[in-house]
């Protein structure tokens, strides 16, 4: 958790345009805090490398500025700059042992050697390199090689970490647990980190707070839960995680709270939500959904018949996808709490779903 | 009758007689002239014409030979200096072809490259045209700036191939971490380079140490070099002494291949070692 208020990364209004047709990044702006883990998540050409590569120095400004620690750096060397980076391909230099690659940021600047041994054996503790001090990177995992790009920038002591899709290249299993890592890594020596992901769940995981792109532009900046349970926008919501959208056909107000009106659904209350936006969808996560053979009996639950189409089993869950009667296609997933529970289900048959309206997310676009 | 034509495996081949007899004329065509050379060059035979017995006077007299002496000194200066100065610039060339984005370079890149394929023979007369222009009178020093010119190509392909194989991310890397560009280039890029800057360099000095005809263009009075001397010694006879001498360029030259294969192939090992 971010230990101050200070800002230590600002972006302010960042356009970044190649050649005359194409905006990568398109009037960004962006306040980063100290100590934060931060994500900039996003599909892949949405920008967001692009604007990482700019706060460490490797792309030039069309317009804007960015300030790290209050000092404007847009026309500063990466040389000079006050942050270090973990490339996507480690980019660990192959003639170099792995104490020469994590003092190599050291050594450039001339720090005297006895400082570079202790500070390089302190680096690769942190990441837990020691043993492997005398190994070319040829003879290292991927895994290896990517604590040698970590412990080599976090050596230098940067006010900022950048990673760029840090963990894509590692398998599954590896990749989890260099998650949990990371987050250790990033508690323990309390450095700003901004990853660039198109991983959802390695953001919703990892950061403190996430910034979706789409298109150059940042659509939403939220903590994870507030981005998967209150998404601002459809893109949003159905890039992070599964979604149901409902078309809003009319929009009222009934006692003083929203109503609008589905057409599957009929009205549905929307209570302490903001009535003075228009809304045009409504949104509903998948594992919201009960599913039940009898219409639910309690009262203030929405309740819809539909068949069973698909039933899609991935271990620990099942993914159902239902069709109303009108022909809306719905997908509820449930836990297989049972071990034989998900054999239950038989395409074609008729089932309610059920949820608490409270579930729904409004939203404009 | 399919099954077995599926079974070929590429030795194989070397079974059917047209293949192997396609092998051997071509073998024996490369190499039975050369083999002859060296065995002959141990012949005790004045004309060199029938083989009389095994004797090494023709390489001694080869090596108390001044005037051959003279032009294997003055093949190696020349070979010396345009290895040198061809390979920082053909290296420097390749380096900017890979690295850069500029107009025309296509075209440029064309033209870097034609020496390479143009007739050695337009090529030397151009340099003689060239020279006489610029009234620099033929001898040593022109025989070594025609070895320059035609050198570089070779050097800056080699390397280009080279850098192709590059992750630009490693100098993004190095320079994140604070290296200036000079350090970035003598600590990361120029390690990287450094296989195919041996190769560019034993490529360019046996191309000069063996080259005759822009040599025999651009040579003036007293700068013979080796290639040619021989080649004057041929035009009174055949004698074994030209064997020898030309045996001893051929081991020179073999020894030389054969460092820059073995060092391209270790560097090779070296990187795919996982």
């Amino acid at each position: 958790m971010p230990d101050t208020d200070k800002t230590i990364i600002s972006v302010q209004d960042v356009t970044k345009r190649f050649g005359s047709t194409v905006t990568a990044v398109d009037n960004v702006n962006l306040e980063i805090k100290e100590g934060e883990f931060f994500a900039l998540l996003g599909p892949s050409g949405c920008g967001k490398t692009t604007l990482l590569r700019m706060i460490a120095g490797f792309e030039t400004l069309t317009e804007g500025a960015i300030l790290i620690d209050g000092d404007d750096v847009s026309s500063v060397e990466p040389t000079h700059r006050p942050v270090n980076m973990v490339f996507q391909s480690y980019a660990v230099f192959p003639h170099m042992t792995v104490e020469e690659n994590v003092g190599y940021g050291l050594r450039v600047v001339g720090t005297p050697k006895a400082e570079i041994d202790s500070r390089v054996k302190e680096a690769i503790d942190l990441v837990r390199l020691s043993g492997l001090e005398q190994r070319k990177p040829n003879k290292l995992s991927g895994g290896q090689q990517q604590r040698v790009a970590l412990a080599r920038a976090l050596v230098k002591k940067p006010k900022v970490l950048l990673l760029d899709e840090p963990l894509s290249a590692l398998d599954a299993k590896l990749r989890e647990a260099m998650q949990l890592e990371l987050v250790r890594l990033q508690e323990n020596v309390g450095i700003t980190f901004i990853i660039v992901t198109h991983d959802q769940k390695e953001a919703l995981s990892m950061a403190n707070r996430i910034a979706v792109m789409g298109d150059g532009k940042i659509l939403q900046i939220a903590s994870p839960k507030t981005l998967y349970e209150y998404p601002s926008s459809s893109f949003v919501a159905d890039f992070i995680g599964q979604v149901n959208l409902f078309d809003v056909t009319e929009q009222g107000i009934a006692h003083g709270e929203l109503t609008l009106t589905v057409d599957e659904l009929g009205a549905v209350v929307l209570p302490g939500v903001d009535t003075s936006r228009t809304y045009h969808k409504l949104a509903l996560r998948p594992e919201k959904i009960g599913v039940a053979r009898d219409k639910p009996s309690e009262i203030g639950l929405v309740a819809i018949p539909a068949k069973l189409v698909e039933d899609s089993y991935i271990g620990d869950q099942s993914h159902l996808y239902f069709e109303t009667a009108g022909g809306k296609a719905l997908s509820a997933s449930v836990q297989n709490r049972d071990r034989d529970d998900h054999h239950l289900n038989k395409r074609g048959e008729k089932m309610w779903l059920y949820w608490h309206p409270a579930h729904f997310q409004p939203l404009s676009d | 009758m399919s099954r077995r034509r599926l079974n070929v495996n590429p030795l194989d081949y070397s079974r059917k007689l047209w293949m192997r007899s396609a092998m051997g004329f071509t073998f024996f065509f490369l190499y039975f002239p050369i083999i002859s050379l060296i065995i002959f060059s141990f012949n005790d035979s004045k004309r060199n014409i029938t083989w009389q017995g095994f004797t090494l006077k023709y390489y001694e007299k080869a090596f108390n030979n001044n005037q051959l002496h003279e032009a294997f000194a003055n093949s190696l200066l020349i070979a010396g200096i345009s290895t040198l100065t061809a390979t920082v610039l053909g290296a420097m060339l390749g380096l900017a072809l890979y690295r850069f984005r500029f107009p025309m370079q296509g075209p440029y890149e064309g033209i870097v490259h034609l020496p390479i394929v143009i007739p050695e023979i337009c090529l030397a007369v151009a340099m003689v045209a060239f020279f006489a222009t610029v009234e620099v009178p033929l001898g040593l020093v022109t025989i070594t700036v025609s070895h320059i010119a035609f050198s570089i190509p070779f050097v800056a392909v080699v390397i280009r191939a080279r850098m192709a194989g590059f992750n630009r991310s490693l100098e993004e890397a190095s320079a994140d971490l604070g290296a200036s560009q000079w350090q970035t280039f003598w600590n990361v890029t120029f390690p990287y380079m450094k296989p195919g800057l041996v190769a560019g360099a034993l490529l360019a000095f046996t191309l000069s140490l063996d080259d005759f005809v822009i040599t025999f263009f651009t040579s003036g009075p007293g700068s013979t070099t080796f290639p040619i001397k021989i080649y004057s010694m041929v035009r009174f006879s055949v004698t074994p002494e030209v064997n020898a001498a030309s045996t001893v360029l051929i081991v020179i030259t073999l020894a030389l291949t054969t460092l820059a294969l073995w060092v391209q192939s270790k560097s090779q090992r070296n990187e795919s070692n996982a």
